[in-house]
C-alpha cells in the first residue's frame, strides 16, 4: 500500500467525556475500538452489516451504527457509548422503566436499544407507539416481542412530559 | 467479518481528494458515510482498498437555492433531507423518501451522494433523482466539472457512469412547479428494509415522470406508462403498459409476476391521490 494511505492513524476523541489517544489500524470499526482497545464492552457488535443495531452508539450528538464507522474516523469526535450515559444518570428514568417492565431478557440488544429510545425521547415529545416501533425499527431483539420495551419508552416518554402513563392497550388493538 | 487491512486518508478539501484519486491505482475508494462501504468492507465483499475520507469536506456538504434551482451537496446525509426546509419547500419528494432509508441510526451517517454512486437498483434516492430529472455533478483533476443528467447517469446493477478518478460532488433539481406532484411509494416486508418494489414520481400532475426501483439493475423510467398519461389517457390504462415497462427477476422476494402486480398497484394508488388531491 502506497503512501499516503496509512493503515494505521493516531486519533484523539473523547469518550464518555474523557480524552483517548490510540493508535488504530484503518480496518478497526468503532466498536472493536470501545471493546477491545478500551474495554468498553457494553456496546455490542452483533451482525457487523448494519442491520442489527447492537452497536448503536452516539457520536457527536446523533446515534449511529458503530459497526459502520471505522474509528480513524472519529478523529476529534465526541463518543458516548452506554457506560457513559449510566454514569451521567440520564437514561436512569428509561433503565429503570427497562427493568421494571422486564423490557429485556438476554440484554444483548439492551445497550443499543436504550440509545435508540434516547435518542426518541431526546425530542422531548410523547411519540405514540408507531412512531416508537418505527424509531427503534432498526435494532433487533430476539427475546421480548418487543411489547415490553415499546411499553418502557412510551412509559418514560409519558413521565419526562408530565402526563398520564397509558395503559397497556397493545392487546387489544 | 472484519475488514482487511484497508489504507486510509482523510483528504482535506476537494482538490486533495481529487488528487488523490489522479494518482491512484484504481484501488481508491471514496468514503462519504460508508454505510454501505463499511458493510461491504465488514463483508471482504472490496478487499484492501484505499480509503479516500471525503466527510470532512466542507466544500461537499449542505443545501443551497438560487433562482428556479436547489443544490444539494453530496454529504448531504439522509437525516438533513428530512429537516431542510427548502428540501421540504422546493423538492418534496426527498423529505419524503429520507425517512424510507433504513434506520435512525443509519440515516445521520448515510449520504445522498453515497446512495447515488454505489446505484443500488432497490434504494430510493436513485429512483428520485431520475424522476426529478437532475442533474449530477461530478468533478475530477483531469476534466474539472462534469454534468450529466440522472437518467443517463445509472447504467445498471451498481454501475454508473462516473469514472474512477471523479467525485460526485452534488445534485442539481428544479425546484417544484405550481400544478406540479412528487411522490414516493414502496413496498416493504419491515420498515426500513429495501423495497420490494418502489415508484417515484415527479412532474406535471396529469402526466408525471414515473420512475420505478427494485425491479430491474437500475432506476427503470416507465416510458410507455408515461405515455399513455401524457395522451390523456387512463391510470387503468397506465397501469396495463407497465407490462411493456418492466421487466423484473424472479428472486427470494417475490416472483416477477408478483412484482409486476405491486408495481401497478403502487402507480394507481400514487396516481389516484394525486387525482383526488386535485379534486379537493
Amino acid at each position: 500500500m502506497t503512501a499516503p494511505f496509512a493503515q494505521s492513524t493516531e486519533i484523539n476523541l473523547k469518550v464518555n467525556g474523557e480524552r483517548v489517544r490510540r493508535t488504530v489500524d484503518a480496518r478497526r470499526h468503532l466498536i472493536d475500538f470501545l471493546r477491545l482497545d478500551l474495554g468498553l464492552t457494553g456496546s455490542h457488535a452483533g451482525c457487523e452489516q448494519g442491520v442489527c443495531g447492537a452497536c448503536t452508539v452516539r457520536v457527536d450528538g446523533v446515534i449511529l451504527r458503530g459497526c459502520l464507522t471505522l474509528a480513524v474516523q472519529l478523529d476529534g469526535a465526541d463518543v458516548w457509548t452506554i457506560e457513559g450515559v449510566t454514569e451521567t444518570g440520564e437514561l436512569a428514568d428509561l433503565q429503570d422503566e427497562f427493568v421494571a417492565r422486564n423490557a429485556l431478557q438476554c440484554g444483548f440488544c439492551t445497550p443499543g436499544m436504550l440509545l435508540a429510545a434516547a435518542d426518541l425521547l431526546e425530542t422531548g415529545e410523547t411519540p405514540d407507539r408507531a412512531h416508537i416501533r418505527e424509531h427503534i425499527s432498526g435494532n433487533y431483539c430476539r427475546c421480548t416481542g418487543y411489547e415490553a420495551i415499546v411499553d418502557a419508552i412510551e412509559a418514560t416518554a409519558a413521565k419526562r412530559c408530565g402526563v398520564p402513563v397509558p395503559a397497556l392497550k397493545e392487546a387489544a388493538e | 467479518m472484519k475488514p482487511a487491512p484497508i489504507g486510509y486518508v482523510r483528504a482535506t478539501d476537494l482538490a486533495h481528494a481529487l488528487d488523490l484519486l489522479a494518482a491512484g491505482d484504481g484501488d481508491e475508494k471514496v468514503l462519504a458515510g460508508g454505510q454501505s462501504l463499511v458493510a461491504s468492507l465488514n463483508l471482504r465483499l472490496i478487499e484492501s482498498p484505499n480509503l479516500i475520507d471525503i466527510n470532512f469536506i466542507d466544500e461537499l456538504a449542505g443545501i443551497t437555492e438560487s433562482g428556479d434551482m436547489v443544490r444539494v451537496g453530496t454529504l448531504t446525509r439522509h437525516c438533513e433531507l428530512m429537516a431542510s426546509e427548502i428540501i421540504a419547500r422546493h423538492v418534496p419528494i426527498l423529505a419524503e423518501a429520507a425517512p424510507l432509508i433504513a434506520h435512525a441510526a443509519i440515516r445521520t451517517r448515510g449520504t445522498i451522494g453515497g446512495s447515488l454512486a454505489n446505484a443500488d437498483p432497490a434504494a430510493e434516492l436513485p429512483a428520485c433523482v431520475v424522476a426529478l430529472d437532475a442533474t449530477i455533478v461530478l468533478a475530477s483533476k483531469a476534466d474539472g466539472e462534469r454534468r450529466i443528467k440522472a437518467a443517463d447517469f445509472f447504467l445498471g446493477l451498481f454501475d454508473t457512469t462516473r469514472r474512477d478518478d471523479e467525485i460526485l460532488v452534488a445534485i442539481e433539481i428544479a425546484k417544484i412547479k405550481p400544478g406540479e406532484r412528487q411522490s414516493i411509494r414502496e413496498l416493504v416486508r419491515r420498515s426500513g428494509d429495501y423495497a420490494l418494489a418502489g415508484l417515484a414520481i415527479a412532474g406535471p400532475a396529469a402526466a408525471p415522470r414515473l420512475v420505478f426501483f427494485g425491479v430491474g439493475d437500475a432506476p427503470v423510467v416507465a416510458s410507455s406508462a408515461m405515455a399513455i398519461l401524457e395522451s390523456g389517457g387512463s391510470v387503468d390504462d397506465a397501469a396495463l403498459a407497465l407490462e411493456d415497462d418492466l421487466d423484473p427477476a424472479d428472486d427470494i422476494n417475490g416472483s416477477a409476476g408478483y412484482k409486476k402486480h405491486i408495481s401497478r398497484v403502487l402507480l394507481k394508488r400514487a396516481l389516484s391521490d394525486f387525482r383526488q388531491s386535485d379534486a379537493a
